[in-house]
């Protein structure tokens, strides 16, 4: 039971931190990205190749997969540019369609169906006795360090350049910001988060196949996004702890209810995700915990420093 | 700093030279044979006009005249179908809107556009030229050169808010404001920016009486720091008051240009307005 409940928390930190990287692209700067999946599948097979073939070291591996997926995100976003919202989303679910099915059919680099086996684990033989709750610690410290950048780069000019292209792109421009050049850079921050997760989760595993990396997969990310409160990196942490306690949750009601079996599992818990969306959908429309607003304090009372501006000073008290 | 005295003078020897074609040193701004439709709509029919540097220019006409198109056009936001943009000397024909900006020649809009999701101030900051904290890097590693700016915006942000009245909404998202208030925004955001000329569209439209010649007065002050606006407007007193001359356009074409009491008086403005009314 222990090491159950270890291995939920490991796949909640993987989650999370993919999670946050989808904030930073859609919640911060307002992109869909339909192909999280996709860009999961880029982390998690550089990394892994990265090691088994190449012989990468291990964090060789995992910065290996966050940077590729990094690239391919900025260049993603680059090429996708002149799109419209709607037709953007869609491409990137094309994207990941088209990673997976790489993935599935390459077979000379990626072995195809038969996956990628044997991953390396970070410093197994070090902590050989209680190796799972060694890899959760690593797990959330990678996580604390995205969500920490996540809420560094919220908060700085850059967050406000993006929180500004995402409400109106025009308005953006005209107050002098290349629109493009931020998104490109919100993608690539997003993408390597997601990346670095898509790493983690073939070394939490050691075994990767195409099939992990399907669209239901993004759409369980939008939803702890979602649920937790678009543009809000601790939103996001919080509803991505929520989905995979539902998600993991109804595992045991096949043990505890009668009649009911695996196939119906299957089915109720995309009903029960349902239902617990839109119940807390109902109740906060902006999530559990929406976006906060930066309040912008001044340093100096009003009256006491003219330091900055003086021309303006001067030029308010002409009238 | 330009006196303003010395400037009175020179604008009564202005005269309705529209139609500028070389390189004109005392001309700011040179608008030369823009055109533009949307598809059977000629919004733009070869208008051409040239602003002078350090002052107050009025643009106005009637209702469709072409006046916010003209804006989209200079500012990058539309691209002319033929014509060209000068600034300062520099073709900035076609350029993007951002690149405009960078170049010291910045607009405001005609239905406010607060950015939503935004605090007052932080609209306000948006504006400001050249934060180091924009870089991705800066920004994760908070550099002093960023907080230092930061703090420098802040300032300045506060002292328009000052200057506007707005200081005690500085902190409630752009989208809570009155109509009024976010008119009053998109004046003090592109000031923040301290451009070399400023775009204002229709800056006093639903703003009340008091605090349209209040605005009136920080347009003339900011002439008086050296900035150039162009300015459209349909309030006419307001017009008269600020503008040190005035572009009259009509079906987008530039109709006449000179003294506001010259505009007034011409037949051709008050049958433009006349036959749009009738
Ligand atoms: N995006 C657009 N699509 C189609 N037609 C447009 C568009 N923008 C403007 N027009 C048309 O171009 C003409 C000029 O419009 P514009 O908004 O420039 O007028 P204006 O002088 O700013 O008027 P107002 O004083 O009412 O603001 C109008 O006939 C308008 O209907
Ligand atoms: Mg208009």
């Amino acid at each position: 039971m222990l090491s159950y409940v270890v291995a939920m928390l490991t796949l909640a930190a993987i989650y999370a931190t993919m999670a946050l990287g989808l904030n930073v692209m859609w919640g911060m700067a307002g992109m869909v990205n339909f192909g999280v999946a996709g860009f999961f599948a880029i982390g998690a097979y550089a990394a892994a190749l990265g090691e088994t073939r190449l012989g990468l070291p291990i964090a060789g591996g995992m910065l290996a997969g966050a940077a590729l997926t990094a690239a391919v995100a900025g260049l993603a976003c680059l090429g996708l540019r002149r799109l419209r919202d709607d037709y953007f989303a869609i491409v990137t679910l094309g994207i990941a369609e088209v990673v997976r099915t790489v993935a599935d059919n390459e077979i000379w680099l990626t072995h195809g169906s038969d996956g990628v086996s044997n991953i390396p684990q970070p410093l197994r033989g070090l902590f050989a006795a209680h190796y799972d709750l060694f890899y959760l610690a690593l797990c959330v410290v990678l996580t604390a360090a995205s969500y920490a950048v996540a809420e560094a780069a919220r908060a700085a000019p850059f967050g406000r350049v993006l929180r500004a292209l995402r409400d109106d792109p025009q308005v953006a421009a005209v107050a002098g910001k290349n629109v493009v050049w931020f998104q490109v850079r919100a993608f690539a921050l997003g993408g390597a988060m997601i990346g670095l997760a898509g790493a983690m989760y073939g070394q939490f595993t050691q075994y990767i196949t195409p099939d992990i990396f399907v669209p239901l997969l993004t759409i369980y990310i939008f939803l702890a996004v979602t649920l937790g409160g678009k543009g809000s990196n601790t939103g996001t942490l919080l509803g991505t702890v929520i989905v995979v306690l539902v998600l993991e949750s109804t595992r045991f009601a096949a043990g505890i209810l009668p009649g009911i079996g695996a196939v119906q599992i299957a089915a109720g818990r995309g009903m029960l995700i349902g239902v617990c969306f839109l119940a807390i959908l109902q109740l906060r429309p902006g999530g559990m915990l929406a976006e906060p607003v930066l309040r912008v304090r001044r340093a100096a009372p009003p009256q006491a420093s003219r330091s900055g501006g003086g021309d303006q000073a001067s030029a308010a008290s002409d009238t | 700093m330009p006196l303003p005295a010395a400037r009175r003078k020179e604008r009564s020897a202005i005269g309705a030279e529209h139609s500028v074609t070389s390189v004109a040193p005392a001309a700011l701004l040179e608008i030369d044979g823009l055109r533009l439709s949307f598809g059977g709509v000629t919004a733009l029919d070869g208008v051409s006009f040239a602003v002078r540097p350090g002052l107050i220019t009025g643009l106005i006409g009637p209702n469709g005249a072409g006046k916010t198109t003209l804006f989209n056009a200079v500012s990058g936001m539309i691209r002319p179908h033929a014509g060209r943009v000068r600034f300062d000397g520099h073709d900035i024909t076609g350029l993007p809107p951002e690149r405009i900006t960078k170049a010291g020649l910045i607009r405001s809009f005609q239905i406010a556009r607060g950015l939503p999701t935004l605090t007052v101030i932080e609209n306000l900051m948006l504006y400001g030229a050249e934060q180091p904290g924009e870089a991705l890097w800066q920004a994760l590693t908070r550099t002093p050169a960023m907080r230092r700016r930061e703090a420098l915006l802040r300032e300045q942000a506060w002292q328009m808010l000052q200057r506007l009245e707005l200081q005690p909404v500085a902190d409630n998202l752009a989208s809570d404001l009155s109509g009024g208030q976010k008119k009053l925004i998109e004046l003090g955001r592109v000031l923040m920016r301290r451009p070399r000329m400023i775009l204002l569209d229709e800056p006093a439209a639903g703003v009340n009486p008091s605090l349209a010649r209040l605005l009136g007065g920080h347009i003339r002050s900011c002439r008086d720091d050296g900035i150039s606006f162009l300015v459209v407007e349909h309030n006419m007193a307001l017009i008269g008051d600020i503008c040190d001359e005035v572009v009259v356009m009509a079906e987008g074409r530039c109709l006449m240009q000179g003294s506001f009491a010259e505009v007034r008086n011409d037949h051709r403005v008050q049958t433009a307005y006349m036959g749009r009314a009738a």
